[in-house]
């Protein structure tokens, strides 16, 4: 019987229950010294002065600054058109950027002489005007980068505006989403440490999602032959787009290296709120043009990223916007543009959906516009303009390439989930009553990218002597759960029990290579190099089988259900993994069972359909979700119990952006939201249960027929619950309310309402 | 993040945690759950803590016939459960089991709350408007504040530099509610009402509404008055200087104390 | 530094500790226990969470040495050898867990809740939780293992 497709438990949970997860923080590191960085508590200054000299009076203290720091400067990443003189000073030397940029390092022997050192080192700031929002980045005032000369750090798409676009059209509609910025949160806080070794290798342990890919940025960074450097990413605490390399865990190696003492950092929270990436920040202006009928034919997107202090990824994930701009919708004309600001904040980057939901908050936006505007049902209307089941594979006005889909019939099973017409019957309902808590009903149907860039993954079988399985993944899971899904996926191919195959990941010396995870790639490109060469491993075995059974090739057949090689037809004459991998030992013939394989994947486009129900209190202004029901079809489901979870926290976090969390600033630059006092990162009291439902389209551009999930369920519910807002607020004159649409957002636009 | 560094004494009784707050820049240590956020962020670097914690002879709910005594260390979960303030002041350990989360509640202390003097805090808002007597012991010996005169700015309170909270006496009410509205479950107050029926005339309080809890005496003089709980609670913003903040403006805490104090007055 | 003496997971220790050091990092530092977790700085995300005298307690909202005299239980100190903990089993059977970083906190929260509630509804549940918080699984998953241990007389 086959495993896949089969909810199985996870293989990995016992340390992580029993409270001995390998996080970095927790690994001994004999002698090590605790690193803690001075960071500028201004937007924009020019620093006139360090004195370290109360600091350095503590036992044991060093202080370091940027003059004493030569690294590079880090980025920006090699994007088309991003100014190179935009790249960040790993500490900052004569001006800082934002609140939270690294002024001075201080060195000690544990943390609280750390934080107290910190305390003491002098900083002379000049403060410089802060730019905050596109908006005034956009008048050039003030500029970060004075050499550059403007804010502007990156544009993309149509450069100036066709203004016949919608030429044809009877009716058009504009309108504006706000994809407010976030922090990513992971409930571990980012920690590195690093050893240089007697042969003067340096070993550094991080908490990262791309182990593979930080060796090379950090072979660079410090001028160092990759073979020098081993990364170790152990069990990490989440990362969900944020935990990719950056100047701390650069400077935690280098320290290291210079000093000659192992050195280790681990991030407070408050320090994570503003020195951890952040992500969405765009500004999203829309026309949406149709016919009478309600067929859409043009599209308008205009996107202003905010890309903080440093451009790096977020400059670039505007263009993924762009590139799924047409949502699940037939659109014949399509123009999409962008501009990117930095501005003196913390820098953005992917976050959870990274560029994707944006594009779908703007879409599904303009098209609830649209069914007002037509007076038509929002489903109604999206029905009329879905891209036709049978129409794929079908590349978009905006250039994507959807694999598979039928969202037709993500938005039946959706709404038949629902209850919708009980819904819309309780509405109205609640709407003759009059009373103080009114329903809305929102509905989004998306489709999203996932291996968006046409990534490469590793995967490595290796049998062992003892007949059981070796996975070497360069997929890196940070909770995702690859210890089991990808050794469920080798037990397929192999006939292996469960229990009989490793995974190891995460240790750039015992995996040749890998990208880690994100981008919800891993199952379809990192899965697929596991099966592949679990396929290759059982025809050498077959081989191998062959050659000792003194039989033909072709006649050799796997019983998976025993895991045991036989001729056809000759069931008892067979040898099982044990048998075959013991005598291919002894031979010296055992290496022939090891296959390594790359798999490169073309991107997959998953979809799904949500709806949401809120509970909105007109008096309070305090809105209630009540219920969400998430479709996310992801082709094929190899441990349907790990996909749901990954739904699950999406939803989550989709939800969060409608409702609860933004991070602000005001108009210093000073973050108003930098602790989780602040910032409304929601508990189960703040949110209800569930329902996900399960549909499946395979995709044919993969060995598994699989897509991405992690980010779908994100993706899909914040715009679901921002329309069930406003629906709500209908009656009532509102047309729009600003994401979080909870509280003063809604008040507020109740207010405008009755005015 | 780590405390800047202080000395630790542990009191054996009130008198010896009075003689100990003589010491210089010394702060009480009840349950931690306000002052160790505070000591944690280096928003306060006391020289001294002094630890009351352990002084279980303040922790009590005493039955005083029309009054209820509660001893300064009793703890939001023994509020929440005791079937004395149930009974006789309900409104009590109905907002005590929506301060913080469960492990704050376990640990914090109505005195500890309360000498906090956050203006966003419940409880604070609850002794104001029952019109509470507050029992401190300082080195002159035992006094009784009036809630009126306790509350003197945001987390300021009449409390002198060497005295405690020893008891806390609030009177039985013939009903009560208090109502809350947070962002977030675990959050603070955005605003919340407090109001009471105490010896035939209702009083009613205010969280977050300005520099300490108030007593929203528009109300209660529209009230005295014979006004309905709607017109009643459109004074509701009468003398107060609600906050503007990342949670709400000032209008709109304006608009959610009249209508909380609507729904209460409707509840009583 | 002032001595302090308490159990934890049933194990008697004296140590000398600085008044300002919370608990969290005795337990992870002086104790080696590092299973109990730090999330935040604001006692806000409950990771630290550990059972003191039964009750649940932020172990970073408190000082080692309030802790003087009491008995601690961190996540350490549930299962007996290899048969987990109701509470745990639970979790492991609802995959309430994906990271794991929120785990410790929120299986000793639960079992704090279960021991003063032992048969909550889904919403007194949620309610009981929101002392700690979670990025990965939306919560979901940990009610079900929540009622599930509650149904098993966890």
């Amino acid at each position: 019987m086959s495993i896949l497709g089969h909810r199985v438990l996870r293989t990995e949970d016992a340390r992580f229950l029993r409270g001995e997860g390998q996080y970095v923080e927790n690994l001994p590191l004999e002698a090590a010294l605790t690193a803690t960085f001075v960071r500028s508590p201004f937007a924009h200054a020019r620093v006139t002065g360090i004195d370290a000299s109360a600091a350095e009076a503590l036992p044991n203290v060093q202080v370091l600054t940027g003059a004493d720091v030569d690294v590079p400067p880090f980025g920006p990443p090699p994007f088309p058109g991003l100014d190179a003189r935009m790249g960040r000073p790993v500490v900052a030397r004569d001006i800082v950027r934002f609140v939270g940029e690294i002024v001075a390092i201080v060195l000690s022997e544990g943390r609280a002489a750390g934080e107290d050192a910190a305390e003491l080192v002098a900083v002379d700031y000049d403060p410089l005007p802060a730019v905050v929002g596109t908006a005034a980045a956009a008048k050039d005032e003030t500029v970060l980068f004075p050499e550059v000369g403007t804010n502007v750090a990156a544009l993309g798409g149509a450069p100036e505006r066709d203004e016949s676009l919608f030429d044809g059209c009877d009716a058009v509609v504009s309108g504006r989403v706000v994809s407010q910025r976030m922090a990513a949160c992971p409930l571990e806080p980012r920690s590195a440490a690093a050893e240089v070794g007697p042969d003067g290798r340096v070993t550094a342990w991080l908490s990262t999602q791309t182990p593979h890919q930080d060796r090379m940025v950090l072979a660079g960074m410090l001028g160092l032959d990759p073979a020098q450097i081993r990364v170790v990413a152990p069990d990490v605490g989440g990362g969900f787009g944020a935990k990719m390399l950056s100047v701390e865990e650069i400077l935690v190696v280098w320290l290291a290296r210079r000093l000659g003492r192992p050195v280790r950092w681990t991030e407070t929270r408050s320090e994570s709120m503003v020195a951890l990436n952040h992500g969405r920040a765009q500004e999203l202006s829309f026309t949406i043009g149709a016919n009478r009928d309600g067929k859409v034919l043009a599209f308008r997107l205009e996107i202003q990223a905010d890309v903080g202090a440093y451009p790096g990824l977020g400059a670039f994930l505007p263009n993924l916007t762009g590139l799924m701009s047409s949502g699940v919708y037939a659109i014949p004309r399509i123009e999409t543009s962008s501009r990117a600001f930095v501005t003196n904040t913390t820098p953005i980057s992917a976050f959870r959906g990274a560029g994707r939901p944006e594009a779908t908050q703007a879409i599904e936006r303009a098209i609830d516009l649209l069914a007002a505007e037509l007076e038509l049902d929002p489903a109604e209307l999206r029905r009329r303009n879905f891209i036709p089941k049978d129409a794929f594979p079908h590349t978009t006005a905006s250039h994507a390439p959807y694999d598979s889909g039928d969202y037709e019939g993500a938005l039946d099973l959706a709404l038949r989930s629902a209850g919708y017409e009980e819904l819309r019957a309780e509405q109205r309902r609640r709407r003759e009553e009059g009373g103080p808590k009114q329903l809305g009903i929102g509905i989004s149907t998306y489709v999203e990218i996932t291996n968006g860039i046409d990534e490469t993954e590793f995967g490595e079988v290796e049998i062992t002597a003892d007949g059981g399985a070796i996975l070497r993944t360069g997929s890196f899971s940070h909770g995702q759960g690859h210890e089991t899904t990808f050794a469920m996926i080798a037990a397929e191919q192999l006939g292996l029990p469960l229990e009989k195959i490793t995974v190891v990941k995460g240790d750039t010396d015992s995996v040749a290579s890998g990208t880690g995870t994100y981008g919800s790639k891993s199952t379809q490109i990192g899965g697929s190099a596991a099966k592949v060469a679990s396929e290759e491993v059982v025809v050498r075995a077959k081989k191998l089988t062959a050659d000792y059974l003194e039989a033909a090739e072709s006649d050799i057949v796997l019983d998976p259900a025993l895991g045991s090689f036989h001729p056809a037809g000759s069931p008892s004459q067979g040898l099982t993994w044990a048998e075959l991998a013991a005598r291919a030992a002894d031979d010296g013939r055992l290496a022939e069972l090891t296959v390594a394989h790359e798999f490169k994947g073309a991107p997959t486009f998953p979809f799904g359909a949500h709806v949401a129900v809120v509970e909105v209190d007109i008096e309070t202004a305090q809105v209630e979700l009540k219920r969400l029901v998430a479709v996310d079809d992801a082709g094929t489901l190899i441990n349907p119990l790990i996909a749901e979870g990954q739904v699950h926290g999406g939803v989550a976090t989709g939800v969060s952006q409608a409702l609860y969390e933004t991070f602000t600033y005001d108009e210093d630059g000073t973050p108003l939201t930098g602790t989780f006092v602040g910032y409304a990162f929601p508990s189960a009291a703040d949110l209800p249960s569930w329902e996900a439902v399960e549909m499946v389209t395979p995709t044919p551009r993969n060995p598994l027929g699989a897509k991405g999930i992690g980010e779908s369920g994100t993706i899909g519910s914040t715009p679901a619950v921002q329309s069930a807002v406003i629906d709500a607020l209908a009656p009532y004159g509102v047309r729009h309310v600003e994401m979080p649409a909870n509280g003063e957002n809604v008040f507020r636009a109740l207010r405008e309402a009755k005015a | 993040m780590i405390p800047a560094a202080f000395q630790y004494e542990r009191a054996g009784s009130v008198d010896h945690a009075v003689e100990l707050l003589g010491g210089e820049d010394a702060k009480l240590l009840a349950g931690g759950q306000s002052l160790i956020p505070v000591l944690r962020l280096r928003f306060a670097r006391p020289s001294a803590l002094v630890d009351i914690g352990r002084l279980d002879e303040l922790r009590y709910v005493r039955d005083d016939g029309d009054r209820i005594a509660i001893g300064a260390l009793t703890r939001h979960a023994e509020l929440v459960r005791d079937p004395v303030l149930a009974a006789r002041c309900a409104l009590i350990p109905q907002a005590a089991a929506h301060i913080g989360d469960p492990q704050v509640r376990h640990r914090g202390t109505i005195g500890g709350s309360v000498a906090h003097a956050d203006p966003a805090s419940d409880l604070g808002t609850i002794l104001l408007t029952l019109d509470a007597e507050l029992v401190a012991r300082g080195p002159g010996g035992e006094r009784t504040i009036p809630a009126a005169a306790f509350f003197t700015g945001p987390f300021e309170t009449a409390l002198a530099p060497q005295e405690l909270l020893t008891e806390i006496r609030v009177p039985a009410v013939e009903s009560g509610t208090y109502l809350k509205l947070a962002r977030r479950s675990a959050d603070w107050a955005t605003v919340g009402v407090a109001a009471a029926r105490v010896d035939g005339r209702v009083q009613v309080g205010l969280t977050s509404m300005g520099p300490t809890p108030l007593r929203a005496t528009g109300v209660e003089e529209a009230l005295a008055g014979g006004a309905s709980p709607a017109d009643a609670a459109a004074r509701a913003g009468e003398g107060t200087d609600p906050p503007a903040d990342i949670s709400a403006s000032g209008e709109y805490r304006t608009h959610l104390a009249q209508v909380l104090v609507r729904r209460a007055l409707e509840q009583l | 530094m002032t001595r302090i003496s308490l159990t934890v997971n049933g194990s008697r220790h004296e140590a000398d500790v600085e008044p300002r050091q919370l608990l969290v990092y005795f337990l992870r530092e002086e104790l080696g226990l590092k299973g109990t977790n730090v999330g935040c700085d604001t006692s806000s995300c409950g990771a630290c969470t550990v059972l003191v005298d039964g009750e649940s307690v932020k172990s970073c909202n408190q000082l080692a040495v309030q802790a003087d005299g009491c008995e601690v239980t961190t996540i350490e100190g549930l299962a007996e050898g290899d048969e987990l903990h109701p509470v745990q089993q639970a979790f492991h059977e609802q995959h309430a867990l994906q990271c794991g970083y929120c785990t410790p906190g929120f299986v000793l929260a639960s079992v704090s809740l279960l021991a003063e509630n032992p048969d909550p509804s889904e919403e007194e549940i949620r309610e009981a939780l929101d002392g700690n918080l979670c990025r990965c699984t939306g919560y979901h998953n940990i009610v079900e293992a929540v009622q599930a241990a509650a149904r098993a007389g966890a």
